[in-house]
């Protein structure tokens, strides 16, 4: 048959669209910053959320600022969606591509303009990765200090994007305390200086909120990020503990006897048993819990630190203390943890991570309804967790060659951060909300909310360009997800009342 | 104000900002009235926000404490002193009035600005009553959160042009188990230098101030650190520091008395900033004040032209003639992004009209 189907007219327009759109950015763009051919966007249809793609129309790589602001009127011009793209790593899909949009990457921005040693601070791209930051400081005695666990990879615009975190961000914070200034580029092609190299600046704080935006308010074009001194030492502690819940109860009663630990972390006994094998951290199997809890300062603060933390997780009922002794044990100690995910796709074909943050007092409800879960779903789910700041991992093993694992999977998680939400949590932590939360974000939020989200981004992105239809669901796709969990039969957590 | 429960109060706070935008009448935000002096001349009727008080929340263990706007922060520091934690950003309490809503609205930070973070640095979440009268909540009670824009931060500093913050939630801190002051003669251009020098050195600075030839240090932390910190600084001990720093933070130490006081924010590594008129350098030399005796167009422009080549901003923070205009002009694209924020929250304009920008 030669009618074409609606598939097929669809690919048709977007073929003549990319032409138009490919001629016009040939008028602004070198030759080899513009890849149209399939084979050539293929390896940007999906960010870290592998289980989401999209072919992109365009993807385009420009090499500077004025080239981003000469793509911004182009794509305003004709009306093109942009989703912009550091290193591609983002676990939520923030980056996903759009059939009829073009990918912006900023990974040929990656040049770090300026490192000042005096002023502690670093003016670099966007495309520079997080580590290099740090690695260039090094000479100095300075460090970034937030540092997600894809650090060697993931680029400073992205963590801009993200505000990410990391396992130090209890004490040394997030990107949106460690970041002075961010310039960028508006949909209108204007350039902004957000912040500066003061401590603040005139105006509305509109740094803070344009810091974990997910690309949809602008496109930066360049940051100076705050630089601090690195730690004499380290050292880290290893506690085991009979339950759960008695690891939590540590944690509060370290934060309560006035200590806040360079790094805390807890991991479930199917997590340690996952990673053991693999990079044998020494990590006590048998535990029902294992906490990490890390000091860094001088020598003697050290020393001072690791013996009131010793102290308070005796008290507190640990089973087993360990204390490292050199760095190469407090890094053998950290192994198991930073090797959770890899681990989890070692004993399992897929997983899925989730990243709910809980008031960590409702930590043991919290697991206790995602063990009821495991059960429900037919799927088992590994508990990593910063336990400093509430964070939570849980990794939800499946297999996505079975049929239905993957909805079961999606479902487990969906239910996990609506039950984050009913303990007074969020959604997401630290991976934001993407294209794989926005349907939770219609837990998380009120209609006015939501609307009053969309009230910034106008306020940024007037034309709607940037980025659309990421973080921030419509109040019709609200009123449809809501219908399509009716549907499904049951709204989640029924037992509960809802007012 | 008629007594009831608090939502009974949001309700009505709610009914007369509708009316408000309904009739198009400007309403000035209040809490305490303690800093009716900050910011461009008051407009509009008073809305006391001092009934919307009391601790909603508080979980030393989580570090996270939430309360209604109108909570006195004397009341808030004083539970948070019980179980030995702080707000870390020292927020100055310029009466004993002063009200939390009031301290995330101003965005004033202390003396330990420098090395804890500023306000916005501390809000984890926030109720914003909008120009609709509806309570929007933003943020929460946990320390990471990425769901939607971070509008709670957006809000520190906003002086209540963006709406009535209801209540908001903000991370505290433990007290620093040890604390120590160190004294030292050294000019101006000497100050700065080591100040930023030692910045750069894992050492547990929590303060600092330079005035007339005399730089006072602030150590905070584990004793072990304060001692090594000490030893290796030298300087003398700082005679009555906890009352000093309390003066500066309070800003009732008498280099504040009288006249007209420029806030220059700058990087902290710019160097000394030569204009007339005596300076107090504070935040590691990021904060610089500035005494002024009278204050006239001419000046008000050389002094920020100054300032902005050093690459900071000026604010007329006290002063009389506010005609100068009281914060630093924004750039054409920032005053846009500003305008259209202002427009969503408060669509017809009347949450404290003209206080940060005509």
């Amino acid at each position: 048959m030669n009618t074409a189907t609606p598939e097929r007219a669809v690919l048709a327009d977007i073929a003549a669209r990319r032409a138009q759109v490919a001629a016009a950015l040939q008028q602004v763009l070198p030759e080899r910053a513009i890849l149209s051919a399939p084979e050539d966007t293929r390896p940007y249809e999906c960010d870290g959320l592998a289980a989401y793609r999209q072919l992109p129309m365009i993807v385009v790589l420009p090499d500077s600022e004025a080239q981003i602001v000469a793509v911004l009127k182009v794509c305003r011009e004709l009306n093109v969606p942009i989703v912009p793209r550091g290193a591609g790593t983002g676990l939520s899909g923030g980056a996903m591509p759009i059939a009829d949009g073009v990918v912006l990457s900023t990974a040929r921005l990656n040049r770090i303009v300026r490192m000042d040693a005096y002023s502690r601070s670093a003016v670099v791209q966007p495309g520079v990765r997080n580590l290099a930051i740090s690695e260039a400081a090094a000479q100095h005695g300075l460090y970034y200090a937030p540092d997600p666990s894809s650090q060697i990879a993931c680029t400073i615009g992205g963590n801009v994007a993200e505000n990410s975190g990391g396992v130090h961000c209890l004490k040394y914070g997030l990107t949106v305390h460690n970041v002075l200034r961010v310039r960028m580029v508006t949909i209108d092609g204007d350039v902004v200086e957000l912040g500066g190299e003061a401590l603040d600046a005139p105006g509305l704080d509109l740094l803070s909120v344009f810091i974990g935006s997910e690309g949809m308010l602008g496109i930066v074009t360049e940051v100076t990020v705050k630089l601090v001194p690195k730690p004499a030492t380290a050292r880290v502690i290893m506690a085991s503990f009979d339950e759960v819940v008695a690891g939590c109860h540590a944690v509060a009663a370290l934060i309560a006897a006035g200590i806040i630990p360079a790094g805390l972390e807890m991991m479930d006994r199917t997590s340690s048993r996952m990673v053991e094998p693999f990079v044998q951290a020494g990590y006590d199997t048998e535990a029902a819990a294992i906490l990490l809890c890390e000091a860094d300062g001088t020598i003697e603060e050290v020393e001072e630190e690791i013996a009131r933390m010793t102290a308070v997780l005796n008290t507190a009922g640990a089973s087993a203390i360990a204390v490292s002794q050199t760095e190469a044990e407090r890094l053998k100690f950290w192994s198991g943890r930073k090797n959770a995910f890899p681990a989890a796709g070692r004993i399992s074909p897929d997983y899925y991570c989730m990243d709910g943050t809980i008031p960590r007092k409702r930590l043991g409800q919290v697991l206790e309804g995602i063990a009821q879960m495991e059960t429900k779903y037919g799927l088992r789910c590994a508990n990593v967790f910063h336990a400093g700041d509430g964070n939570l991992h849980p990794l939800i093993l499946f297999n996505a060659n079975i049929p239905d694992e993957f909805e079961r999977a999606e479902a487990f998680g969906a239910e996990i951060l609506a039950l984050c939400v009913e303990v007074g949590g969020t959604i997401t932590g630290e991976h934001g909300v993407g294209i794989e939360k926005i349907n939770s974000m219609c837990v998380q939020f009120a209609p006015a909310e939501l609307e009053a989200f969309f009230s910034v981004k106008r306020a940024f992105d007037p034309a709607g360009l940037l980025n659309p239809d990421k973080a921030i669901p419509t109040l019709n796709r609200c009123a449809e997800f809501g219908k399509m969990r009716v549907s499904g039969g049951m709204l989640p957590f029924s037992h509960l009342p809802r007012f | 104000m008629s007594t009831g429960s608090h939502s009974d109060i949001a309700a009505q706070f709610g009914a007369r900002i509708r009316a408000a935008t309904a009739a198009g009448t400007p309403l000035r935000l209040r809490g305490g009235g303690t800093k009716d002096w900050y910011g461009q001349a008051l407009q509009g009727e008073v809305f006391d926000t001092s009934a919307y008080a009391g601790i909603v929340a508080y979980e030393p263990t989580e570090l996270v404490i939430t309360a209604r706007c109108g909570t006195p922060l004397a009341e808030i520091e004083a539970l948070l002193a019980q179980h030995h934690q702080m707000l870390a950003f020292e927020p100055p309490r310029h009466g004993a009035a002063s009200t939390i809503g009031g301290v995330v609205a101003s965005a004033l930070s202390g003396p330990r600005r420098a090395s804890a973070g500023a306000v916005r640095d501390f809000v984890l979440g926030a109720v914003l009553m909008d120009g609709h009268g509806e309570a929007l909540r933003f943020g929460g009670q946990v320390m990471k959160n990425v769901a939607g824009y971070d509008v709670s931060r957006l809000l520190a500093g906003s002086l209540g042009t963006l709406g009535l913050i209801l209540e908001v939630s903000l991370k505290v801190l433990p007290v620093p188990v040890c604390e120590a002051s160190l004294r030292f003669e050294m000019s101006e251009i000497d100050a700065l230098r080591r100040l930023n020098e030692w910045a750069g050195q894992p050492l547990p600075i929590s303060a600092s101030c330079w005035r007339q030839g005399v730089l006072s240090l602030r150590l905070s932390g584990a004793e072990a650190a304060v001692v090594a910190a000490q030893r290796k600084l030298g300087g003398v001990p700082l005679a009555d520091a906890a009352a000093f720093w309390a003066s500066l933070r309070d800003q009732t130490h008498g280099y504040f008395d009288g006249g007209s006081l420029w806030r220059l924010s700058v990087p902290p590594a710019a160097s000394a900033i030569i204009l007339g008129g005596e300076q107090l350098i504070d935040w590691g030399g990021a904060q610089r004040w500035l005494k002024a005796d009278t204050v006239d167009a001419e000046q008000a422009a050389a002094i920020r032209r100054t300032v902005a080549a050093a690459g900071g901003h000026a604010t007329l923070f006290r002063g009389a003639d506010k005609d100068v205009g009281v914060f630093h002009p924004l750039a054409p694209a920032v005053a846009r992004i500003n305008q259209r924020l202002k427009q969503a929250f408060d669509p017809a304009g009347i949450f404290n009209p003209g206080r940060m920008y005509g």
